[in-house]
């Protein structure tokens, strides 16, 4: 493959292989495994009625007023299993069977047991009360599941949907490439634009288009069911003329070489520079403040991935660093706090965080270093504990404020030009992305410099590193020391933004959510670590911040761990994973699973991974 | 073990000088600490005893003997939930997080069905018919849980790097732990009232009736586990596994099964230990699993984790250390609140325990380390 | 340490330090200019304000449309439009472990709403509730949203004077006015010796009682009528735990008793064997301790079992004042403080509802009887907050016009108000709340929870 025009022209779906496969008959299934992922759903679907998540989901209009989220927590289901089941059996490459009526039949089985799982919960609520264990075994849950109706329509109603909704997840299948992506965008724009609906009306209101926002959206929250249409409409077109422009573009970007590819590389750069640097102006409190918590937690995110990503070291106690940044910062600055008299600007009082920061970094790191993985991730886990009761506890209440705190916190002082505080979340984000600037430009610089290399070569294997004469000790107690710098930063920010500090911000639960982040982002990868902070604190929200899925924040740690799960056992490398990884490690092999695989779910992957294994060969 | 011979020559580090400082230092804590201790008992105006804390009082020879109780059988709960942590790590390598939940699972399961007798009027009248009926029920419902846990999460990752099945312990345990939340609801829940000769002292050694319960099932259950891995054929079959999972299956065992035996059992023990819990403090809520799951976890590689003696040892050491700890220790030395510490303290034993000894009490350098 | 592990090259150092200060004047500068821009709105809004009462309709000689509301603009004016609705929020601990005490705040406020009706004909509308999460950072971060939105007259909240002290100064710095049915911390309204508290700010305001009060309360019935010299507190780390039995040590020392033992516990804690040990080696006749469920429930069980506190007197606080905890066997006989929760017939003056009534309201609406008492201080701060608009506003050219300064004068101003909690008068320093505090004695059983909570042993008004 040489130029680009090779490139355009393969563009066109050809599938040979796919299209010469026959169809299935439409009613030879696999019957077990359709009862088993039927029964997992119907289960599934028990799970979702009985989490409480329609009721308290129910005030919440996706499409007004026709869908509100708490149904579409039960429509989702069926779909997915509808869809899962067309899943290809794939031989040698090769699909065995084109999709055809036998994905549609199969779907509408699956999608069946999936709602005769609400089904019968329906009929078993209208019949017991087992409202002792179970807290919301109520009417309420009822009357959603009925619509309002009695328990036999409730009953019908769902194996109907169910159904329904399994065959058109199955049909999903027989969609050709750019009607499957035009479907996908679509559903998508229309999710997207219920979702982000606070984030796009106060965009919206800043760029003074409250006429777009009130046409899009109803008063009282959810789309406008004429505008969901529409807004479908458009994104239908959109993605159907623009199908694979992106694609191509990303895919000419990753062959572009030398200085052109730098070049590309800084333009990139310069142009997400520029919108981060833009978009606050124009946006109101709300975002900003999003924006702001988001940057807290890349921030924290980054130090993690210096330590778990590229040293491979799994620290469960991250929230420390994360508490002494803070509490440093907060005694150090704060008139209120005891024993420390002289208050000191902020910007001295964050030296003074770094240097101590870095050396409770050495003095939890040297203990931990020499054990292995698992005893290594209890043990920091400890040290996190150990550090929140401290902090929590009467004994050193004279430094720390126990339980009440340190409040009074006075806004952090650039130069004397700006003062940096809650009270305005814009000052606040600048001062976080300029951190965060830092943090990325030191991963960065770091993850190419010969402590890099070393931190990936123990990552990979301790016992080679320290045979090719790696002080494996010594870089990981770097490892410690930069991943403590970069969370006590956003420690200190945080101090100045909220306040004050009390113990209960630093949670083991904290520490978590960042590996969470940093797991779902793609380990190891700064752009990754970004993007996963930037979804899960921004739509879900963090432990303690409200995302813009404010309706789910109960449910919000469940998803968390439900993702985990989910993420570990479908993409281990994360959303965005480790470019370095996966060329370093497993160029060849990687390359040609993509071509098998791309063959039949997707073959504009395929046709990527085809194009850098010609490349490779090149 | 790298021999000695061989270590001698590698050059002491900063880290090595650092670490012996720290050793020292915390030795130096404790001992100071106890020799305050009982100089306060042998006298409480001798200066040494109010060396540090000017209104220290000391303890009763009574008082003393409550918190050692306490701590034993707490201890003991710990090493039950140990013990399936241990057993995990010995033929899987890798710590199962969420096996904590296991045991909320059984505490909450031992809620429901204890609720549900004392509704029907069984609890009252015929309490150790019921006690059984719901160790049987909870037992069952956590080695199912265990089960499904391995097949769901775990198997599919056999074979990966070991932080990946770590990671998604952690994720297993969050999604039970809030599962519990939205299902059965935020608040403690408690389990009915017991028979007085539950609660109170006897006059047998000072000791309620609940903690005798606690310490004698638990060292049946001890036993009953030891017999199966020693003496049966499951047993042995978990114990080749363990070894090494290849050979033994080149052997013509059943990997798969041996695995899944295994998480039942661990799932038993949390499910007793669930039901003890319950007794004992006769409350459970969603966090119940939790704190002492990390606890347990500790106890586990304090005692050498792999080893299943060990993880009784390391129950007891965690579950002691933390009940006498506070008060014989730092006390003495002038800390006020110590009870608010005692979490710390489970964690400083921990940690000083590996620093002293980098693979726990009985531990000793397992084969699983050098899976990756 | 090994040098050659990491990056030893001053020229890249250099650079980077480069970098870094060329962002941070980048940020500095970016950060100034906007901090104009931000200014700017507020800077035209005051004016108008100022202009607003004298400007409108000159046309209209005889009398200014305000009429008699209070307020001199200072803070702006919130115009009203015809058809929409008075924008109020209710922010709350409506999750996690503290949801059994701000759910109940919260669902009294919606009552509240419902009952009071429009406001000089204008709906009101609480929007949906938001959550304070009991602590700073969750405050803040609602706070951020509540402000967000400039026609916001009132937040009621917070539910934790922890998440409290983060969102008052933001939301009285937009001007709105903020009501706590739930804060009881004096660090957030004064020592009740006319100093401030350190996070006091102007236009936060609290109808639930100063915790100063029930420390005082439960140290003068310990030493005044049961008698006691010696006393011992327990908390849980909790500033809301903390800063009551700190507040009962101080004034059981200031009575002339000796607090023998001043110790804490985790939240999570369930074996308190230890914890009672080291308060037993003091031997204490009674001792408090403040916390919540479920550790409450371990303290009481364990309590007697541990030689030297057989006889000590168990006494707790409104944070375990629930059927809940009342109906365990091992709390009988126990005594709590709280606030005087004998509401009966007290009835409120805006909305005319009786206690009773509303009791049986929030039980019909939400399927259970309130799980804290605090549900009255939630009402009475609802209707409060709509007087104080309604005293405040006016109607102009088929809008409402509401002055911001003038719902806090009224606020500021309160007396005499006869609400569901007694009678509340405001302080300087925004305490409302009535001061009546009162201690009930567990009589035991479940059929007699509510006997018991109205079982009072002492009650207290400074």
């Amino acid at each position: 493959m040489t130029g680009s025009a090779s490139v355009a022209g393969s563009a066109v779906p050809t599938r040979p292989e796919a299209l010469s496969a026959p169809p299935r008959p439409a009613f030879s299934h696999d019957w077990r495994r359709i009862a088993r992922i039927g029964a997992i759903a119907a289960l599934g679907q028990m799970f979702i009625a009985l989490s409480n998540m329609p009721v308290r989901l129910d005030e919440r209009l996706v499409v007004k007023p026709v869908l509100s989220l708490g149904y579409l927590v039960l429509l989702f289901l069926p779909v997915a299993v509808g869809y899962r089941h067309g899943h290809q059996t794939v031989r040698e490459g090769v699909p065995v069977s084109r999709p055809g009526l036998h994905e549609v039949v199969g779907g509408f089985s699956c999608g069946l047991l999936a709602g005769g799982g609400l089904s019968v919960l329906a009929v078993l609520l209208a019949h017991f009360d087992l409202r002792e264990p179970l807290v919301n075994w109520s009417p309420i849950l009822l009357d959603l599941l009925a619509f309002g109706n009695n328990t036999w329509f409730a009953a019908v109603i769902w194996l109907v949907i169910g159904a329904g909704l399994g065959a058109a997840g199955g049909a999903v299948r027989l969609l050709g490439p750019v009607s499957r992506r035009a479907v996908v965008t679509m559903a998508l724009a229309v999710a997207g634009a219920a979702v982000l609906e606070s984030l796009v009306v106060d965009l919206a209101e800043g760029m003074g288009l409250e006429a777009l926002a009130d046409r899009l959206y109803a008063r009282r929250g959810g789309v406008n069911w004429n505008s969901a249409l529409g807004l479908a409409g458009v994104c239908g077109v959109l993605a159907v003329i623009g199908r694979g422009r992106l694609r191509h573009a990303r895919l000419r970007h990753a062959e572009l070489q030398g200085t052109k590819r730098t070049r590309a590389n800084a333009a990139l750069i310069a142009l997400t520079a520029a919108a981060l640097i833009v978009l606050p102006l124009f946006a109101g409190k709300l975002t900003n403040e999003l924006l702001a918590n988001v940057g807290l937690f890349v921030l924290l995110a980054l130090g993690l991935n210096v330590v778990v990503g590229l040293a491979g070291i799994l620290d469960l106690g991250y929230v420390a660093f994360f508490a002494v940044g803070s509490y440093c910062a907060a005694v150090l600055t704060a008139a209120t706090s005891p024993r420390i008299t002289p208050e000191m600007p902020w910007l001295v009082a964050l030296v003074v965080v770094v240097v101590i920061t870095g050396l409770v970094g050495l003095f939890i790191g040297a203990p931990v270093i020499r054990m292995r993985g698992d005893y290594l991730a209890i043990v920091t886990l400890g040290f996190g504990e150990i550090i929140r009761l401290l902090f929590l506890s009467d004994w050193l209440s004279g430094w720390f404020g126990g339980a009440q705190g340190i409040t009074k916190i006075p806004a952090a002082g650039i130069f004397g030009l700006t003062e940096v505080s809650g009270t305005d979340p814009r000052r606040v984000f600048y001062l976080v992305l300029v951190f965060c600037a830092l943090a990325v430009y030191v991963s960065w610089r770091l993850e190419r410099s010969r402590l890099g290399r070393a931190w990936m070569a123990v990552r990979e294997d301790e016992t080679v590193a320290e045979a090719m004469g790696i002080n494996t000790v010594n870089v990981k107690l770097m490892a410690f020391v930069v991943g403590a710098v970069l969370g006590s930063f956003s420690g200190a920010i945080f101090a100045a933004k909220v306040g004050s500090v009390f113990p209960a911000s630093f949670l083991i639960l904290v520490s978590i959510v960042i590996l969470v982040v940093v797991i779902f982002g793609g380990m190891g990868n700064i752009v990754g670590v970004i993007a996963g902070a930037a979804v899960l604190i921004g739509v879900l929200g963090g432990p303690k911040q409200p995302g813009l899925l404010v309706e789910f924040s109960e449910f919000k740690l469940l998803i968390y761990g439900a993702l985990l799960i989910w993420m570990m056992l479908a993409r281990p490398a994360g959303l965005i994973p480790s470019v370095r990884r996966t060329r370093e490690l497993h160029q060849h092999e990687m390359a040609q699973d993509a071509w098998l695989q791309g063959q039949v779910d997707d073959e504009d992957e395929g046709k990527e991974a085809r194009s850098s294994t010609a490349a490779a060969r090149r | 073990m790298i021999p000695r011979t061989l270590r001698r020559q590698t050059p002491r580090t900063g880290v090595d000088w650092f670490l012996t400082v720290l050793r020292v230092a915390a030795l130096t804590v404790v001992a100071l600490g106890l020799l305050a201790f009982i100089a306060q008992e042998i006298d409480r105006d001798n200066p040494f005893a109010r060396w540090a804390n000017p209104d220290a009082t000391g303890l009763t020879g009574e008082q003393f003997w409550g918190l050692i109780v306490s701590g034993v059988s707490q201890g003991a709960m710990y090493g039950l939930i140990a013990l399936g942590y241990s057993m995990v790590y010995g033929v899987l390598g890798f710590i199962n997080f969420a096996h904590g939940e296991v045991f909320m699972v059984g505490a909450m399961t031992g809620m429901i069905a204890s609720n549900k007798l004392a509704d029907a009027g069984m609890w009252e009248s015929n309490f150790v018919g019921s006690l059984v009926l719901i160790v049987v029920v909870s037992v069952i419902v956590c080695s199912l849980t265990a089960v499904i846990m391995e097949r769901v999460a775990y198997r599919p990752l056999r074979g990966q790097p070991r932080l990946i099945p770590l990671i998604t312990s952690i994720g297993v345990s969050f999604f039970i732990q809030n599962a519990s939340i939205v299902l059965l609801g935020p608040a403690a829940k408690a389990y009915p009232d017991v028979p007085d000769w539950v609660k109170t002292k006897h006059t047998f050694l000072q000791i309620e009736g609940s903690k005798i319960l606690v310490i004698l099932v638990a060292a049946a259950s001890m036993a009953c586990l030891w017999y199966v891995v020693e003496r049966t054929k499951s047993g042995r079959a978990m114990r080749a596994v363990a070894e090494d999972a290849e050979i033994a299956e080149l052997m013509g065992i059943d990997v798969n099964r041996t695995i899944v035996k295994v998480f039942a059992l661990g799932g038993a023990m949390a499910g007793m230990a669930g039901i003890l819990w319950g007794i004992l403090f006769r409350s459970v809520i969603h966090s119940t699993g939790f704190l002492p799951g990390i606890k347990a976890f500790s106890a586990a590689v304090v005692g050498g984790i792999g080893h299943l003696g060990g993880a009784m040892t390391g129950g007891l050491t965690i579950g002691v250390a933390e009940s006498v700890g506070p008060l014989v220790i730092l006390e003495p030395l002038g800390v006020s609140g110590v009870s608010q510490l005692r979490d710390a303290v489970a964690f400083a034993v921990l940690i000083g325990v590996l620093l002293l000894r980098p693979s726990g009490i009985f531990g000793e350098r397992l084969p699983a380390e050098d899976r990756t | 340490m090994d040098k050659s592990a990491y990056p030893h090259n001053p020229r890249q150092k250099r650079r980077l330090l480069a970098i870094a200060i060329a962002l941070l004047a980048a940020f500095s500068l970016l950060a100034t200019s906007c901090g104009n821009d931000d200014d700017a709105p507020e800077a035209t809004e005051a004016p108008q304000a100022t202009e607003e009462p004298t400007a409108p309709e000159p046309t209209e000689p005889m009398d200014d449309p305000r009429g008699d509301a209070l307020g001199d603009g200072s803070l702006g004016i919130v115009e009203v439009e015809e058809g929409d609705a008075i924008q109020i929020r209710s922010l709350q601990a409506i999750t996690g472990d503290v949801a059994f005490f701000g759910l109940p705040i919260d669902r009294a406020a919606y009552l509240a709403v419902d009952d009071y009706g429009p406001v000089n004909g204008f709906d009101v509308d609480l929007g949906t509730s938001l959550d304070d999460l009991c602590g700073n950072d969750g405050g803040q971060a609602a706070a951020q949203i509540v402000v967000a939105d400039e026609d916001v007259i009132g937040v009621l909240g917070t539910s934790c004077s922890g998440a409290a002290v983060a969102a008052a100064p933001l939301i009285t710095d937009a001007g709105m006015v903020m009501i706590s049915g739930g804060n009881t911390s004096p660090a957030l309204t004064s020592d009740l010796a006319g100093t401030a508290g350190p996070n006091h700010v102007r236009g936060y305001y609290r109808t639930a009682h100063n915790d100063l009060y029930q420390g005082a309360a439960m140290a003068k019935f310990v030493f005044g009528e049961l008698g006691f010299s010696t006393a011992a507190a327990i908390h849980d780390g909790d500033p809301y735990t903390q800063g009551l039995a700190q507040a009962f040590a101080d004034s059981f020392e200031a009575e002339g008793g000796t607090i023998t033992g001043f110790s804490a516990v985790n939240k999570d804690d369930t074996d308190m064997v230890p914890v009672l040990t080291e308060i037993a080696a003091g031997a204490p006749q009674a001792l408090f301790f403040p916390i919540f469920q479920p550790a409450g429930d371990f303290i009481a069980d364990q309590a007697p079992g541990v030689s030297g506190l057989e006889d000590t007197v168990l006494l707790a606080a409104d944070g375990v004042l629930n059927d809940n905890y009342l109906a365990l066997p091992q709390t009988t006989g126990m005594y709590f403080s709280g606030p005087d929760q004998r509401f009966g017939q007290n009835v409120n003056q805006s909305t005319g509802r009786s206690a009773d009534e509303l009791t049986a309201a929030y039980e019909e609406r939400h399927g259970e009887v309130p799980s804290s008492a605090f549900w009255a201080h939630g009402y009475d701060a609802a209707t409060i907050l709509l007087d104080a608009i309604a005293a405040a506003s006016w109607v102009e050219d088929g809008s409402l016009m509401i002055d911001r300064q003038g719902v806090r004068d009224y606020l500021y101003a309160l007396r005499d108000y006869r609400g569901i909690i007694g009678t509340l008068n405001c302080d300087d320093f925004g305490d409302c709340g009535s001061s009546k505090i009162t201690v009930v004695q567990n009589i035991g059983g479940e059929e007699n929870v509510q006997d018991s909570l109205n079982n009072v042993v002492f009650s207290y008004e400074p």
